[in-house]
């Protein structure tokens, strides 16, 4: 079992919710205000090192255009980090290569962390979530097709070592790719793919990379996780060890409960402050027409309502684990036997007004006192018996999906 | 008045094709709200023509071919559907994204066409890099841009009203949209060099108040296509056949007299 460190670095000093019209892709950037840009950026980059000192890894993103998430550039973060850390692995996820436009030069970059952090990249790639195409430009339509022609080139960069080869595919072209450096990790840094549904999870099950799923809670995380399984069964004839699925949830220990709900109310920033018109969760081709106009009926009342569901009922999604350390421990081993088990907990432990004590609180709790029990649940069992035994459990979906789930579980 | 329609096989793909009236063929190409082939306005213009309506694939939920990528498949396309459909000295009309679509087919070869008509069209853009010619009808709330589109807000359609079904046709068709128009937006910085070949006399017809593309866009328009006339419709915004349907009928006879 590994954990990964998250924040998604937020710039969390917006005027009143009621005079503005979205977090994302429209609010002008008057309201960022460098001074305090400064200030955040470096404890974030203080965070992640102090995780590292906790025994943690590492993971970070990027968006664009938005105050959810300061960093439009997570591979710039990541080569600072992998010049000040010397342990953690340094997950990226992900490289957003659906809207990049060229794969090459993520292939380069990656290459550059992973040299110098000595072979500690772990390479995420994912298509965005919505709001990132009209800060790309780039059509939403075919987006995850994309995704895996980039790949496709990444990848014969990353592997091909005797000169030049060309790549001529739909979208994407090169005639003479030889890149400098190639990897440090050979044959090539581990990657992991987000899947957001049953359908999605075939192409990763298949090259073995880790799939990732975010805030699927209980009502989705079983039907995506056995896709996963079921396909690696099929096609290499073994089970899945627990280190190819990856979970992210809020994460907040405290001290006692009523500190940890405190803590945990805060890091709901993160989903209540994500107040985004249906106009921008819905860009033509993203969402199959379907749910395209599921959400353009969200947006008839209005366009802009926050997401408000409770810390209760983002707990009992198994969205968001809170309390003390025995009870976060409780809580991610219910969902964790639940989902049949996965060898990389995501730990979104830092969100909007979060403090740095509270955080480091958080943090040094989980560290010493959760973590250490998840690693023996985990070596407790094999993935066959967890997968079993999850089967034997009833479906908890009386948890009824609303338009966050619809725009963030991907 | 009885119409026809039908599913083509095409070389690439498949065209689903509406027929109505007989007369000289007029090749009714749709804007980005779908197929009008049952709108009224073309029983009046079935009076004189053959209204020949093609579904521009993914709209109405017709099938898209794969390789589909935007605007310039879909102009490589239209060319079956043109052999397909016998096309020949037809007038040419083409509404916002099916102007654009009728620019671009008449300027690679204007001989099938006798008469061109552009209807609040988008596809060039007329102003500098940081000019919005055309509304960004992705970045607007959709039932603000349903409402720019008219004259008098009260003549646009209350989304709030759709069953789910209905509603999910226009979220289909706005991805049908956003396949054709996404980058870059609305047009082809190419086709003003290639507006010259269109050698048939051509209309520009514009609603007064069209909140998508004003008329100042038209006229610029116009002016880039040789001896184009530009005409305005008052109390009609960017679907003039739809506010105005008799006095766009009259502007379309008198030109096509």
């Amino acid at each position: 079992m590994r954990t990964y460190w998250f924040t998604e670095d937020a710039y969390p000093d917006l005027p009143p919710e009621e005079e503005y019209e979205s977090i994302r892709v429209n609010l002008p950037n008057s309201n960022f205000d460098p001074e305090r840009g400064h200030e955040l950026y470096n404890w974030y980059l203080d965070m992640w090192c102090m995780a590292e000192s906790y025994g943690l890894d590492i993971m970070n993103n990027e968006h664009h255009q938005t105050a959810t998430c300061m960093v439009p550039a997570a591979p710039l973060m990541l080569s600072i980090l992998a010049r000040e850390t010397s342990k953690a692995r340094l997950l990226i996820l992900g490289n957003p290569i659906s809207n990049r436009r060229n794969p090459i030069r993520v292939a380069e970059e990656m290459a550059l962390i992973d040299v110098i952090s000595k072979g500690r990249l772990e390479c995420g790639f994912v298509r965005g979530v919505p709001y990132e195409a009209a800060p790309a430009n780039r059509t939403a339509l075919r987006g995850s097709q994309r995704l895996w022609e980039a790949h496709d080139m990444i990848m014969k960069a990353w592997t091909t070592h005797d000169g030049p080869f060309n790549y001529e595919g739909r979208w994407f072209h090169g005639r003479q790719i030889n890149i400098w450096p190639r990897p440090y990790q050979q044959p090539a840094p581990p990657v992991w793919i987000t899947m957001g549904g049953r359908s999605s999870t075939t192409p990763v099950a298949k090259n073995k990379y880790v799939g990732a799923v975010f805030l699927a809670g209980y009502p989705r995380i079983r039907e995506i996780f056995d896709g996963y399984r079921e396909d690696y069964l099929e096609m290499h004839g073994e089970h899945a060890p627990f280190d190819r699925l990856a979970y992210l949830g809020l994460v907040y220990v405290g001290e006692t409960e009523e500190k940890a709900r405190e803590g945990a109310e805060k890091l709901l920033w993160y989903m209540s402050a994500n107040k985004v018109p249906g106009y921008w969760s819905n860009p033509p081709g993203y969402h199959p027409p379907q749910i395209a106009a599921q959400i353009m009926k969200g947006a008839r009342g209005g366009s802009g309502v926050p997401l408000t569901a409770t810390l209760d009922d983002q707990m009992a999604r198994g969205n968001v684990f809170a309390g003390t350390p025995d009870q976060v421990y409780e809580q991610i081993k219910n969902f964790w036997e639940y989902s049949g088990g996965f060898g990389n907990m995501l730990m979104m432990g830092q969100a909007g007004f979060v403090t740095h004590e509270e955080t480091e609180t958080s943090m040094k709790l989980y560290s010493e006192e959760v973590f250490p029990r998840l690693k023996e649940l985990e070596a407790s069992t094999t993935p066959a018996e967890a997968w079993e035994k999850s089967k034997a459990m009833k479906q908890r979906d009386n948890v009824p999906l609303d338009g966050f789930a619809l725009e963030f579980v991907r | 008045m009885g119409a026809n329609t039908e599913t083509i096989e095409l070389p690439v793909g498949e065209c689903t094709v509406t027929r109505k009236g007989t007369g000289p063929q007029l090749l009714l190409l749709h804007g980005g709200g779908g197929s009008i082939a049952d709108h009224p306005v073309t029983d009046k213009l079935a009076e004189k023509f053959e209204i020949i309506a093609p579904t521009h694939p993914g709209f109405n939920g017709t099938k898209v071919p794969d390789h589909f990528d935007g605007m310039p498949e879909l102009v490589l396309f239209y060319l079956d559907v043109l052999d397909a459909l016998k096309i020949d000295n037809a007038v040419l009309m083409g509404i916002s994204m099916g102007g654009w679509l009728a620019a671009e087919l008449a300027s690679i070869n204007c001989t099938r066409f006798s008469k061109v008509i552009l209807v609040d069209a988008v596809g060039v853009k007329v102003g500098g890099p940081t000019d919005r010619d055309i509304v960004d009808v992705f970045g607007i709330p959709p039932e603000k841009a349903t409402k720019l589109m008219y004259h008098d807000p009260a003549n646009a359609p209350d989304l709030s009203t759709l069953t789910d079904e209905a509603l999910a046709a226009v979220a289909g068709n706005r991805i049908a949209l956003g396949l054709y128009t996404w980058e870059p937006y609305m047009h082809n910085p190419k086709l003003p060099q290639r507006l010259h070949r269109i050698t048939a006399p051509t209309l520009l017809l514009w609603g007064e108040s069209d909140g998508l593309v004003s008329t100042d866009y038209g006229e610029a328009y116009a002016a880039m296509i040789p001896g184009a006339k530009f005409v305005t419709i008052p109390e009609a915004g960017h679907s003039p056949y739809a506010e105005q349907t008799d006095r766009f009928v009259d502007e379309v006879f008198a030109f096509t007299d």
